[in-house]
């Protein structure tokens, strides 16, 4: 089985093989003894070429999009371009000082002013903020608007955020965050939010709801005008958790489903990549309402230039959330790839995501798997749930994970949503061939198949990773979070 | 079609499958009142020819400049196999390391991280990043007060020559949790000691000490741990994680050393790009990591008791705490910290402290240079990597002529810190020469209206 070798454990004292620092070390005269380090970092001593050979080695233990199909729900991973890549590390884009004139940075400030006015037709909202990023920051920056929004009428008392039972964590994270409380309130048996629910939770504490459509249920909510109407009527915000646009890009607006604010995922919808867990960018878009509150900077055009917004052009905004401009890179990144697609290109893939998604659970369901909601017309994304499996053989929604890595595919998302037990929440986006999909159900077929006829062998996957199961409540107990060399600590 | 793979014969077959006549058809659930046409303000897509030649136009549209401006990020040397390794596709398109047997080269990756961090800072563990300097700060200050021994107390001081716009960042992420930020005594460009009596009636949470600070001054770091955990408030550092290369780690500060660690991690690595992406660095004590945002990688065995990675400590986090959660924070900035671990190995401990004594040779050269100019002087010293100088005259009428001339010439201080006069901070990193700094005092000497021997 292939391992690679801490790169710790590869340094040796004095070897020294770089070109990247000064040839020597300057002397440093001015400063006192008490303001300086007395033993040296603890850093590995490697050549470059044992640099380039460790870090490659262990790229080659990792599943990603390039090398694996990832059909993992609600994280949309489609494929990501090359050409975004490529264009935004152009060294014109690179070399860009966050603080230099705005008469520097025009290349950049355009194509930022034109990813705003795309985000606004994607969404049908009238204002866009790029700076926060990641969805969480996105979401932060809604719930801290809609606040902003109530306080500056005045109306102080609206502290309360409602999520369903099936939200992502970073919604009820995110409404403490901002010093609200998180409201739960149950999904019906149809998937749908239940409305009745919904109406006994508003009243005049609510600030706001958190909602995603379709849901991460993998259902579009059809009652959400309703749903609007309810919170409208009783105060309150709409935030839109856009994670799932890809579901309804170019079909249907946030705007017009009455929500007020959305964030957009780049690292999902516009195919910005996911990077080993980061970094997206999570931008937000309003209607006119909130429009005056959205976080700076913002891009804004002058005298035909460019230009940075700040405190003063936007006096009720809810301030900055980094500091500088948010993850510009990225954000070229997603530039790029919407103009490559173009109005029909965008179109198209949330057409694709559904046809692909609507295909595979088609299978499924017809090769004999739980569909967690058969009634409902499937997303981009699918539930299916193992219950069944579980109670006859003994395998579970992890065991069915940890097979598919075996067979080349990476695991879809397991047990969230939270509410459907021993699930698979399946999203196959629409980059993926239908060759693909049909070698995914052979896979998960065979699994089920090994459940029943040995579900021992089963549990024993994976056998053909790197290392095989770990032992996490060890992770946890006896916790070893940096390496220490064996005559104690590197230090 | 951009990406999607189907042939005519694939959707056919597809769609009949699935039971439907076409692709609108799987869209029924949507209300009809609700669904668009399409998207009229977009326009039509473009060949991968046709936008490489746009960005390329957009990218030769930005102006480059000879950079002697810092104020938060470095340009710095980066080596060429960073970014080669970095973008290869297994780190660049892979998910969050959730399936640990899927992921041990992201996650062996982030340990190594963990280990070379929290030894570059002294301190016992790590996170895997936060999202950039500034939410590092905030999360910080957020941290210290949930961890804090002064229970009750909502409120952290910090001293007032810490970086501004993370000041507004922080100021706007703690806001809704009613966390304050107070201000330390200052003067000569630190704080001051002999004016701390003033807060001593007062609890608070933690104390936040910029390392350097935001004008390249040293703070009184080892009094200042010792006088606030005289205080049981908790000490954090806010660091440049070059700087401490050379500079005493926050382990080392006091007689008990810093509790946390927290700074932007760009200058390892990471290209301006126009601020992002960046990423925040934080590190804390053994016995606050229950405490800490953000994801964590703990080494364990798998089950014939070979060495593997995993991320631990969930219950910490959002997906498992939910409202409870320590932060909201989900993504984070992983290909960054991708690119730093390879950074910091190919410089190594001796590299980098080359590198940080290089930027403080050159900023001391520059500031000798610029102070040969009559009525240009150094404000405060000592100073490391970056300095302070008062101009004769107004400071952005010469900057925007400096720029003129091709110079990005430093960060004006006077609207943040109106009490330091016509001040300019300016600093040179290890990339800048003798022949660089020469021009830049003969432009600067051109910008004040002064005739200058060459
Ligand atoms: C439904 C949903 N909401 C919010 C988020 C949070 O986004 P991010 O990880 O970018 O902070 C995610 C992604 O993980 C998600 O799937």
């Amino acid at each position: 089985m292939r391992r690679e070798d801490l790169i710790f454990e590869q340094s040796r004292p004095g070897r020294r093989a770089s070109t990247h620092a000064p040839a020597t070390i300057a002397a440093i005269d001015d400063l006192p003894a008490s303001v300086l380090r007395e033993a040296p970092p603890p850093l590995p001593e490697v050549s470059e070429l044992q640099v380039v050979r460790h870090f490659t080695r262990l790229s080659q233990l990792n599943f990603s999009i390039d090398t694996h199909f990832y059909p993992l729900g609600s994280c949309t991973m489609k494929y990501n371009p090359r050409v975004s890549n490529t264009l935004a590390m152009l060294p014109g884009f690179l070399a860009r000082h966050p603080l230099e004139p705005d008469s520097h940075a025009q290349g950049v400030l355009e194509s930022l002013f034109d990813l705003q006015e795309l985000l606004k037709a994607a969404t049908g909202m009238s204002g866009v903020s790029l700076t926060p990023m990641a969805g969480a920051q996105g979401e932060f920056a809604g719930i801290a608007m809609i606040r902003a929004w109530h306080l500056a009428r005045g109306d102080t008392g609206r502290t309360q955020i409602i999520v369903p039972d099936a939200a992502h964590g970073t919604n009820p994270a995110t409404a403490s965050m901002c010093g609200c409380e998180a409201i739960e309130i149950p999904t019906g048996p149809d998937g749908d939010v239940d409305i009745d629910a919904l109406r006994r939770a508003v009243g005049p504490k609510t600030a706001g709801i958190m909602l995603t459509n379709p849901s991460t249920l993998g259902v579009f909510e059809r009652r959400i005008s309703e749903i609007a109407d309810i919170v409208h009527a009783a105060g309150g915000l709409l935030y839109y958790d856009g994670a799932n646009l890809n579901a309804i890009l170019g079909r249907a607006l946030p705007a017009g489903m009455g929500f007020d604010v959305v964030h957009i995922n780049l690292h999902k919808t516009f195919s910005t990549p996911h990077g080993g867990g980061g970094p997206g960018a999570g931008v937000v878009a309003v209607n006119s309402r909130l429009e005056p509150f959205l976080p700076i900077p913002i891009v804004g055009k002058r005298d035909g230039s460019y230009v940075w917004l700040s405190e003063a052009d936007r006096p009720q905004s809810i301030g900055r959330l980094s500091g500088f401009m948010g993850n510009t890179g990225i954000l070229l990144r997603a530039y790029v790839y919407m103009r490559l697609l173009g109005a029909e290109g965008m179109r198209r893939v949330s057409g694709y995501a559904t046809l692909n998604a609507n295909y595979l659970s088609t299978r499924l369901a017809a090769a004999g798997f739980t569909i967690a909601y058969p009634q409902r017309r499937a997303s981009h994304e699918f539930i299916i749930s193992l219950k069944d499996v579980a109670r006859d053989t003994g395998a579970t929604a992890m065991d069915f994970a940890k097979a598919l890595l075996d067979r080349g595919f990476h695991a879809p998302t397991t047990y969230f949503p939270l509410l459907v037990p021993e699930c698979l929440l399946i999203e196959p986006t629409e980059t993926e061939t239908r060759q693909e999909l049909d070698a995914f159900v052979q896979a998960l077929c065979e699994i089920r198949d090994l459940a029943f006829r040995d579900v021992g062998e089963l549990k024993r996957a994976p056998q053909t990773t790197p290392v095989r199961r770990l032992d996490d409540v060890r992770a946890a107990r006896q916790l070893d979070l940096v390496w220490h060399s064996r005559s104690g600590t590197v230090n | 079609m951009p990406f999607i793979p189907h042939t005519d014969d694939d959707l056919a077959a597809m769609l009949q499958t699935i039971g439907v006549a076409d692709i609108d058809a799987l869209f029924d659930e949507i209300p009809a009142a609700l669904r668009v046409g399409g998207l009229p303000a977009v326009p039509p897509g473009m060949s991968e020819a046709a936008v490489v030649r746009l960005m390329r136009a957009r990218a030769a549209r930005n102006v480059d400049s000879l950079c002697f401006l810092g104020a938060g990020a470095y340009e710095h040397h980066i080596p060429a196999a960073v970014w080669e390794l970095a973008t290869r596709g297994e780190f660049y398109s892979a998910y969050t390391p959730y399936q640990a047997e899927a992921s041990q080269g992201t996650l062996q990756l982030i340990y190594e991280y963990q280990s070379m961090l929290a030894g570059l800072v002294d301190l016992d563990v790590s996170n895997a990043s936060l999202y950039d300097g500034a939410t590092a700060f905030a999360e910080a200050c957020l941290m210290a007060v949930r961890a804090s021994r002064n229970r009750n107390s909502r409120r952290v001081l910090v001293a007032r020559y810490l970086h501004p716009l993370w000041r507004k960042a922080a100021e706007t992420l703690l806001r809704g949790q009613a966390v304050e930020l107070v201000e330390l005594p200052s003067s000569g460009g630190r704080t001051d000691m002999q004016a701390l009596a003033a807060l001593d009636a007062q609890d608070f949470a933690a104390v936040c000490l910029p390392w350097p600070n935001f004008l390249g001054g040293l703070e009184p770091v080892d009094e200042l741990t010792d006088w606030a955990h005289g205080r049981n408030m908790l000490v954090i550092a806010v660091c440049n994680p070059v700087a401490i290369g050379l500079l005493k780690p926050p382990g080392k500060w006091g007689a008990q050393g810093a509790d946390i660690a927290c700074g932007e991690g760009q200058p390892l690595g990471i290209p301006l790009s126009s601020g992002g992406p960046y990423f925040g660095f934080m590190a804390c004590r053994q016995a606050l990591v229950r405490q800490m945002p953000g994801r964590i990688v703990g080494q364990t065995l798998d089950i014939e008791g070979r060495r593997g990675f995993t991320l631990t400590l969930q219950a910490r986090e959002q997906h498992i705490r939910r409202s409870k959660a320590t932060s909201n924070i989900c993504t984070n900035q992983g290909l960054m910290v991708t690119a730093a671990t390879i950074h910091l190995c190919l410089l190594g401990s001796e590299g980098l402290r080359r590198v940080a004594a290089q930027c403080h040779t050159n900023t001391r050269a520059l500031v000798a240079a610029l102070t040969s100019l009559p009525g240009v002087d150094l404000q405060f010293s000592p100073y490391f990597h970056e300095a302070v100088l008062t101009l004769p005259q107004p400071v952005a009428p010469v900057l925007a002529r400096l720029a003129a001339a091709g110079i990005l010439g430093g960060h004006d201080l006077q609207a943040d810190f109106p009490e330091l006069g016509h001040a300019l901070l300016v600093c040179a990193t290890e990339l800048r020469t003798a022949e660089d700094i020469e021009t830049y005092r003969q432009a600067m000497a051109g910008a004040l209206g002064m005739a200058v021997a060459t």
